[in-house]
């Protein structure tokens, strides 16, 4: 309301545009002083104490900045508010100095103390857009601030924050260029990020600051074209663009020696097969990671966004083999691919519509002609034909010269085409017979002699057609080819020497030319009439005329003085001349980058980067390995985001296993996000029977479908990911507890269980279906000779409050399965107590009581904290909440890598990063309050240390502190 | 990448300017003045106008020009496509894109860009995150502001900025838990003059509304998931799960989206519902013409054609039609030489027709030229090609959502059906 109250105040002058509006405008005023008591009172109202009258002030600058004002003049008392409390003060503060610091630098200056502190805020959205207002400052003097800015920023621990430091870095490159080596650093450091949210960023910043270090990629070009189907879509297209130039420096051209072949060799494994036969066959192989990236970018062909598609197919047009283009996309310049037959199917999507803008109409019809061949000319043409009846004149000469095209082309309709627009010749609108006449003239002069009663016809025209380009080519059709028509010709030029004067001077010139060769053919006829009209032309107005009149009786008219050349007159002026082709103009484009603006606009734009040729010999591969790093990296260390990435492409390669609802660990995204809620989702869910039958059907097929097979699937996927350096992470996924930290607990025992054992573990996964429940997987292994049917959960036994997340049921086994083991996750919400939660287990025949019993440890999740955040929610957990205890560290475990390692192990948490090496600090929440947990140890001399707990919950708080104190001394 | 956005109107005015980088002259938007003056209807603006030392792109939408300035090479579908985002997500925020919406709030539109890019470059798009940055106006919430002086602008990260599913936001709570799916369907084909198809198509989109409690998972199935050839989907359905058992999986967004969207090609036969008979002559010697043009429905599978709206510009010799619908209104401007016939609804029994007689200019050539008819129609509770949902199915939480799924049908862009004037001698 109030932004709008803000607008009206100034409405008077937003009738009109730019200068005139001042005068106008009755708040602003047309004379100076006026203007000042505005922006006085605006003045006033920044100063005050009141935020909202500071909000309402900056509302109406805003406003004004909006429209193109200059509110230049309120710099410093806008300034001053940087440090506002009120975050959209700020925000509109930070609009302000945005569009202002580069106008008022040294006040600009005021502010930076500010972002600086801003940048060292534990909120890293404050971090974040710290660093956005910072890097758009375009003050020469903080590049140094700036530098040091994002290169902190490349390594802070919130994607988000490294995202926002990537977007700096183009900034900061054009403030200053010299900077370049030190952000070539700092982009070699971010792209080695794994995050899906950085990647998009930093090949931005990448193409922007260095698009020459393709060197840079290497290591990363396998990583980046797994991440690329979860990065989002505007990353995606950059992300494309970038890897279509690397490719083509790096493999070989997959159309070298015959093309591709006939078969298609992405998409799915089933492939595989063929493709081993192929690469027999041909020399040709194409590179492991070429195809990668072709398998890859597929996917995208289906997205939402057009300028994806458009970058993949792009990409498929300049990389693949030619057989594999054979794609549906319907994109706008697509009339560079007439070489390629394969719109043929879709010809009729280009036919036009009389509701289409012209453009679209005139490229539409681009490339209808391109596609034309002989088969299909026919429906092509009957289509042009009423596309000539069109109400749109334009349209219909554009449609009239795509005739004529594809007369040229395609010999067998040529007499056709030229019949048809013989009739046009008769049509009542003139612009339709001028182009008529001129593609005829054009089609005309490929075999002029066969029809010569064209011609005649076209001579009669010259009284009718008033177009002075349709004259001028009629006439230059009846000089050309006057032989063939003696008896017209000079009675043509007769008739044109009459009207000479009133002609446009095109038509002149070609009334000169005409009388030249007719005098040449025909001298006895037309002598008086050719000197006519060079008389004529002799003192015409125009000087091109009058030249050329000069030089064609010099040339033709035999004088004692006139050289050697007029012998040659004849030869000069009837010589046999080649047949135009009849061109596209969408021709010659092909050499830039397909969908680029230098490829729309047919000329090169700023900072387009040349598509390199193919190689002529594969560079070295294996500059695309990278080691596999050890999981150690992740412990304590990465945050828990981190791993989103990781799962992205588990989410492409597994679907099966990825989307078997509230079953296997891999729900991807769901769990994802679902742990990283605050998690205030509702407790109850009103439970519907029906539905959970529904459910549980559903959940049966698939899973019978899994547990045929689970081993060689895994297998598959293993495959898929070979020669990754992602794909140990990927598939353990465990990067903040790794495997070797789940402790396996016996459910049922071989024995009690007559051959059917169950194991399980805490798989410290976030549980899709619910955030509040525990993830617990468990292992099936049955050994026994009988097969089991029908594993399920049965009679639920728990204390109030908690929830169980029962596992679907596991069906029938065949007998050559029995040896197989098969998993399946299920979820409990503990409630935060370690009650053991009591069921039944149930196979087809038997029932065994079981339960399951969780570690304090197990009860809660990692959380990510800043040092600074820490300390503070440590300083609210005082007194009560906080329990001490001195322990002697046992002699295995005095570094702090084994600390790390053991309390890990102990407790679902995550490492704070923390300044002192005395010190190891961990946080979590517990799964269902989110109620933080705290744990620090401080090591002293001589293995002694002091463990602290600092916990709301005082009964979890003691017993975790006994199970840390137990996996420390022991 | 994008440096400035220019929002003109349709009286030529710029009515916003946003500069991401250097700030850009509004004087650059001559170029795009001078365009605009040369193209006769609005639309034929062309999208790319290079400049001097800039490239303008353009798009129009609510009679708005969303003038993108840029200065290097970028992939100028990109700068289209994210100006469409702008406008989808102004809709979203305001319920219209017009100029007085964006003039009224105008902070808004000002927090948004800002979220929306970061040096050009586009930082926040999905319409989930940047509503928990800036919440969207409402009378309701602007009241309490001005009264708590609390503010519009979240203080906290997003929470899908940071997950691999970007477009949910967590924490949803509804009482009550629905899911609408709408499945509209529209045609577009061109008929020529004897009725019978030359080519159609069926462009169809999926648009959600689901307010759903918690992290819920669908799963959407067809009963003849083969009808559809080219699909593209919201960034939440799951690809390879689509690839091998054609079901739709997802985590949907919270509130309004489009899941799919997909084409029926003129492969498949497509059949018109709706037929148009005409019969237009001119009698030589008379500046007279008849005109006769009947509507019937046909291949209804039993539901009602409405909304029909016929309209077609006539040849420009004619100078006024006097016309007699037998139901619905007509209108013919002598100007534009535009006919639109809002016929309602196509009662089978008794088919609507449009009949009487059109005046020449005096001493005016008999028109040579043939005009099209562009028809419009709506058919509820019908999918045109056939596609039905089986079922859809919620993992992943407890409680029983209320489903729904509602068919529509109507005409596209064109249902265009090719005349022919007849001239007797």
């Amino acid at each position: 309301m109030s932004a709008s109250s803000a607008f009206n105040d100034e409405k008077g002058g937003s009738s009109s545009v730019g200068e005139p509006e001042y005068g106008h405008d009755p708040a602003s005023g047309g004379i100076f002083s006026s203007d000042y008591k505005r922006h006085d009172d605006l003045k006033e109202m920044l100063d005050s104490n009141k935020d909202s009258l500071k909000l309402e002030a900056m509302k109406r600058i805003v406003a004004m900045i909006a429209r193109g004002k200059n509110a230049s003049d309120l710099f410093p008392a806008v300034v001053k508010n940087v440090a506002c409390k009120n975050i959209e003060v700020k925000k509109l503060v930070y609009v302000y100095l945005v569009r202002y610091a580069e106008e008022q630098q040294d006040l600009a200056l005021l502010s930076i103390s500010t972002f600086q502190r801003g940048l060292k805020d534990p909120n890293q959205l404050i971090r974040a857009s710290a660093l956005r207002v910072l890097s758009s400052i375009r003050v020469t003097i903080i590049v140094p601030i700036m530098m040091l800015a994002i290169k902190e920023a490349a390594s802070d621990m919130s994607p988000y924050v490294r995202k926002t430091a990537a977007h700096a870095i183009p900034k900061l490159y054009s403030l200053d260029p010299e900077q370049k080596d030190q952000l070539i650093e700092v982009i070699e450091k971010l792209l080695a990020d794994k995050t899906t949210l950085v990647a998009g960023s930093v090949v931005m910043a990448f193409e922007e600051v260095c698009p020459e270090r393709i060197d840079l990629i290497h290591k990363n070009y396998r990583k980046l074209c797994n991440l690329l189907i979860d990065v989002e879509e505007w990353g995606q297209v950059v992300i494309i663009n970038m890897l279509t130039r690397y490719a083509r420096t790096q493999f070989l051209n997959p159309n070298i020696n015959g093309g591709g072949g006939e078969k298609t060799f992405y998409g799915s494994d089933e492939d595989e097969d063929e493709d081993e036969e192929e690469k027999e066959k041909k020399p040709y192989v194409m590179d492991p990671d070429h195809r990668l990236l072709l398998r890859n970018t597929k996917p995208l062909l289906q997205s939402r966004n057009a300028a994806v598609v458009m970058a993949v197919a792009q990409l498929y047009f300049h990389l693949a083999p030619k057989a594999e283009v054979a794609l549906l996309i319907l994109f706008e310049m697509i009339s560079t691919l007439y070489t390629c037959g394969m719109f043929e199917p879709y010809l009729k999507s280009f036919y036009i519509r009389s509701t289409d803008p012209t453009q679209i109409k005139v490229l539409k019809l681009e490339v209808l002609t391109n596609l034309a061949n002989e088969t299909n000319i026919s429906t092509i043409l009957r289509e042009f034909q009423t596309y000539i009846k069109s109400m749109d004149k334009d349209f219909v000469a554009a449609t009239i010269q795509a005739i004529g095209r594809c007369a040229t082309n395609i010999g067998e309709v040529r007499d056709t085409c030229l019949n048809g627009l013989v009739q046009l010749l008769s049509n009542r609108d003139e612009l339709v017979v001028a182009e008529s006449v001129v593609v005829i003239k054009k089609l005309l002069q490929m075999q002029p002699e066969k029809h010569s009663d064209i011609i005649k016809h076209m001579a009669k025209l010259t009284d009718n057609i008033q177009v002075p380009m349709a004259r001028a080519s009629i006439l230059w059709l009846i000089g050309e080819y006057c032989e063939h028509v003696p008896k017209i010709a000079p009675d043509v030029l007769r008739k044109m020497a009459k009207s000479f004067t009133n002609e446009e001077d095109i038509v002149k010139l070609q009334i000169i030319n005409l009388a030249a060769k007719l005098y040449l053919t025909n001298s006895k006829q037309t002598k008086l009439l050719t000197q006519y009209v060079l008389n004529l032309a002799k003192y015409d107005q125009n000087y091109d005329i009058r030249d050329r009149a000069r030089f064609i009786r010099q040339l033709i008219v035999p004088t004692e003085k006139s050289g050697a050349l007029s012998k040659y007159a004849k030869k000069l002026f009837l010589a046999l001349k080649p047949a135009p082709v009849l061109e596209s103009p969408f021709k010659d484009r092909d050499h830039f980058q397909l969908g680029s603006l230098s490829h729309l606009l047919n000329a090169k734009a700023g900072g387009y980067q040349e598509l390199p040729d193919w190689p002529e010999a594969a560079p070295d591969p294996s500059v695309r390995n990278v080691e596999v790093k050890e999981s150690v990296r992740a412990v304590g260390t990465v945050t828990y985001r981190d791993t989103g990435a990781l799962w992205g492409p588990q989410k492409m390669e597994g679907s099966e296993e990825s989307d078997s609802a509230s079953g296997s660990e891999s729900g991807s995204g769901s769990e994802e996000s679902g742990s990283g809620s605050e998690s205030e989702e509702s407790e109850e869910g009103s439970e519907s029977e029906e539905e959970e039958e529904e459910e549980e059907e559903k959940d049966k097929k698939k899973k019978k479908k899994e547990l045929k097979k689970p081993v060689p699937e895994t297998e598959s996927l293993v495959t898929d990911l070979e020669g990754l350096s992602l794909s140990d992470s990927v598939l353990s996924p465990a990067t903040i507890a790794p495997s070797s930290v789940l402790k396996n607990y016996e459910l049922l025992h071989r024995i009690t269980g007559e051959g059917l054992s169950v194991e399980y573990c805490f798989s410290r996964q976030p549980f899709s279906p619910d955030a509040n429940m525990v993830a617990v997987q468990m292992q099936f292994t049955n050994s026994a000779t009988s097969d089991t049917k029908n594993l399920h959960m049965e009679d639920v036994k728990l204390q109030s409050g908690m929830r169980v997340k029962e596992f679907p049921e596991i069906g029938e086994r065949e007998p050559e399965d029995i040896q197989c083991t098969a998993m399946a996750v299920m979820g409990i919400d503990f409630c935060d107590s370690t009650q053991a939660a009591n069921f039944q287990l149930c196979t087809h025949t038997r029932k065994f009581f079981v339960s399951i019993q969780p570690p304090v440890g197990e009860l809660m999740r990692p959380i990510f904290l800043t040092e600074n955040e820490f300390k503070k929610e440590q300083g609210q957990l005082m007194g009560m909440n906080e329990i001490t205890e001195k322990l002697t560290l046992d002699a295995k475990c005095r570094n702090e890598h084994a600390i790390v390692q053991r309390v890990t192990t102990a407790a679902n948490l995550s490492r704070v990063p923390c300044g002192s090496d005395k010190e190891c600090r961990f946080a979590g929440r517990t799964v269902t309050s989110s109620s933080l947990v705290l744990v620090t140890v401080a090591t002293k001399e001589e293995g002694a240390a002091q463990l602290t707990v600092n916990c709301e919950k005082m009964v979890i708080g003691t017993m975790l502190v006994k199970d840390i104190l137990l996996a420390l001394t022991q | 990448m994008i440096h400035s956005l220019f929002l003109v109107n349709a009286s030529g005015d710029i009515f916003l300017e946003k500069h991401w980088k250097s700030v850009v002259s509004r004087s650059v938007c001559d170029y795009f003045f001078e365009a605009q003056e040369r193209a006769t209807e609005p639309e034929n603006v062309p999208p790319v106008i290079p400049t001097p030392h800039h490239y303008l792109i353009s798009v129009l939408r609510h009679r708005i020009y969303f003038v993108a300035v840029i200065q290097s090479e970028v992939p100028p579908l990109f700068v289209i496509e994210f100006l469409h985002r702008v406008v989808d997500t102004f809709q979203d925020y305001f319920g219209v894109c017009t100029e007085a919406a964006i003039k009224d709030n105008v902070v808004v539109v000002y927090e948004l860009l800002e979220e929306m890019l970061d040096n050009g470059f586009p930082l926040a798009t999905e319409s989930n995150i940047l509503k928990e940055l800036i919440k969207p106006p409402t009378i309701l919430r602007t009241m309490v502001n001005t009264i708590t002086g609390s503010t519009n602008v979240g203080e906290q990260l997003p929470t899908g900025q940071l997950s691999v599913v970007p477009w949910r936001r967590t924490g949803v709570k509804y009482t009550n838990n629905e899911a609408y799916f709408d499945v509209v369907e529209e045609i577009d084909a061109i008929i020529d003059k004897s009725g019978s198809t030359i080519t159609a198509e069926i462009q169809g989109v999926i648009d959600a509304c689901v307010k759903l409690t918690g992290m819920p998972d669908l799963t959407l199935s067809f009963m003849n998931p083969r009808l559809l050839d080219d699909v593209s989907f919201h960034p939440c359905v799951r690809f390879k799960r689509w690839e091998a058992e054609r079901i739709l999986s997802f985590i949907p967004p919270d509130g309004n989206f489009r899941l799919l969207s997909y084409h029926v090609s003129s492969q498949n036969l497509v059949a018109i519902p709706v037929y148009v008979k005409h019969n237009i002559t001119f009698r030589e010697g008379s500046s007279q013409g008849r005109f006769d043009l009947t509507l019937g429905p046909k291949q209804t599978m039993g539901k009602a054609v409405e909304s029909v709206l016929v309209s077609s510009q006539l040849p420009r010799g004619v100078l006024n039609a006097n016309l007699n619908p037998s139901q619905g209104t007509y209108t013919f401007d002598p100007v534009t030489k535009l006919l639109s016939w809002d016929v309602g609804k196509i009662n089978p029994q008794k088919l609507p027709s449009l009949k009487g007689t059109m005046s020449l200019q005096a001493g005016a050539s008999k028109p040579d030229e043939n005009p099209t008819i562009n028809i419009q129609f709506k058919i509820q509770q019908m999918a045109i090609s056939g596609l039905k949902v089986n079922r859809l199915d919620m993992y992943g939480e407890k409680y029983k959502p209320f489903k729904g799924i509602k068919y529509m049908t109507k005409a596209g862009k064109s249902v265009l059906q090719r005349m022919h004037i007849v001239n007797c001698k």
